[in-house]
């Protein structure tokens, strides 16, 4: 059930980062929902998953943006493992600790990435450190949105049906 | 069964580097080559580069094995061609040096004005005591004992004993029991020359205390022995000294080199008693000093 859940979660948020970024090219820098999907991943799931789900998401992401395949393909692979790790060495069940993780990755991602780049094509790396931030700030805060969503969801959605139910008999 | 999600790290670490190849397959070098393909070209080129030089190593020594074997081959066929070159050659040699000797003693048959006969040596004496050869000359060709053996260089000996229809001994001068009428050239002062046991092999016995010797004198056959013919050189003075007695001691080196005797001429001319030496005729002109 894990896989199919983790590759709908990349799905959806590729297709949804894709989408953004069709409407508006700065509010796709400001987001990286894929990252998103994959840090999440990595904390939900352990370092195994997340390592494999950011190696895949980065490889398509890669595929599809049309630069060097490979470059955010690594670059999620190492957050999506680390995150894994360090996900399951400290206690991040609560949103600051898991805002705090995903505005990490999210500059550790930004870093690897650029720094990749640079390496490949030559040059010094050319990190935006506002955009990252930004970027990271934004992350994050999606990020501890999907798990409130995820964790108090089904939580939320089974008081909504009681909730429905029960006006239903009153009115009855 | 290897559960590669309970080895994270090996996992990792395929996943990167195979992402690092992945990248480097798509990133050109400065070359224009993309780094990937020329890691993957460099590397590879150390592989072909170390397989080549296996191999050639390989094929070198192969070839240098086949390659010594046919010189192996090749140089047992070169030595063979030496080995046989080097005969005819010095079958060239003895030719070139038998015609030179023949033509020698052509020029002496025909400056002599005794008869000879040429006659090739055939073998030695098998009795070192006795120092004798034989000659391919024999009595169905005239030869008779006690004849004149002569060669280029001057008197070689005398024949000896009963001859063969086809060959004949001689004994040659420098034997001990030998002896010759001589004098010396310079002088003409006379002796008798004899063969001794010691080097020069040549004694010339008789000669006054008073006669003028030196080293280097020729010294000739007088013919008062009746079997050589007068005026044929026997050897060169090497040492001339005043003897205890009346006689001076004189060494003579013969001009016959006796160890490479191949041909001679038998002066056919019978023997006689000692004759004064005004009735022996003379050559007509002297050759073959020996130097």
């Amino acid at each position: 059930m894990k896989t199919p859940i983790v590759i709908a979660a990349l799905a959806v948020a590729l297709l949804l980062q894709s989408t953004i970024a069709g409407m508006s090219f700065t509010a796709a820098s400001r987001v990286n929902l894929v990252l998103v999907a994959v840090i999440y991943v990595g904390l939900a799931y352990g370092a195994v998953t997340g390592m494999l789900a950011g190696c895949a998401a980065g490889l398509v992401q890669d595929a599809i943006a049309g630069g060097i395949v490979g470059i955010g393909g690594l670059s999620k692979t190492i957050v999506g493992f680390f995150v894994g790790v360090l996900g399951a060495q400290f206690i991040v069940s609560t949103p600051v600790p898991r805002f705090l993780m995903f505005f990490g990755a999210s500059l550790v991602h930004e870093l690897c990435f650029q720094a990749l780049y640079a390496l490949v094509e030559a040059h010094s790396i050319r990190l935006q450190i506002s955009g990252a931030l930004i970027q990271a700030l934004v992350n994050g805060a999606v990020g501890i949105t999907i798990f409130m969503l995820a964790e108090r969801g089904p939580e939320m959605m089974q008081r909504d049906n009681w909730r429905r139910s029960s006006t239903v008999r009153r009115r009855y | 069964m290897l559960d590669i999600r309970r080895r994270t790290g090996v996992l990792l670490l395929v996943i990167v580097v195979g992402q690092l190849f992945l990248i480097s397959a798509q990133v050109p070098s400065k070359s224009g080559v993309p780094v990937f393909q020329a890691v993957t070209f460099g590397a590879f080129a150390r592989v072909q580069g170390g397989a080549a030089g296996f191999l050639r190593g390989i094929g070198n020594i192969w070839g240098n094995y086949v390659w010594l074997r046919g010189v192996r081959g090749e140089n047992e066929e070169l030595r063979k061609q030496v080995t046989d070159l080097s005969v005819r050659l010095q079958e060239q040699r003895a030719l070139a040096q038998r015609a030179t000797r023949l033509q020698e003693l052509l020029t002496l048959q025909t400056s002599t004005a005794v008869p000879t006969l040429a006659a090739d040596v055939i073998a030695g004496n098998p009795n070192p005591g006795m120092l004798t050869i034989t000659i391919g000359r024999g009595s169905a060709d005239g030869v008779q004992p006690d004849m004149a053996v002569v060669a280029a260089g001057g008197v070689v000996g005398r024949i000896i004993g009963p001859t063969a229809a086809h060959a004949a001994r001689v004994q040659v001068l420098i034997d001990r029991n030998a002896a010759a009428g001589a004098y010396i050239e310079r002088t003409h002062s006379g002796g008798m020359v004899v063969g001794v046991d010691h080097d020069p092999p040549l004694s010339m016995d008789l000669v006054s205390n008073m006669a003028d010797v030196k080293a280097g004198d020729m010294v000739m056959a007088s013919g008062v022995d009746g079997i050589y013919p007068k005026g044929f050189a026997i050897g060169r003075v090497e040492s001339s000294e005043r003897g205890s007695g009346l006689y001076r001691a004189i060494a003579v080196r013969p001009s016959v080199d006796f160890s490479s005797l191949e041909e001679v001429l038998v002066v056919l001319v019978p023997p006689r008693s000692a004759v004064p030496e005004d009735s022996v005729p003379a050559p007509a002109a002297t050759v073959g000093t020996g130097k």
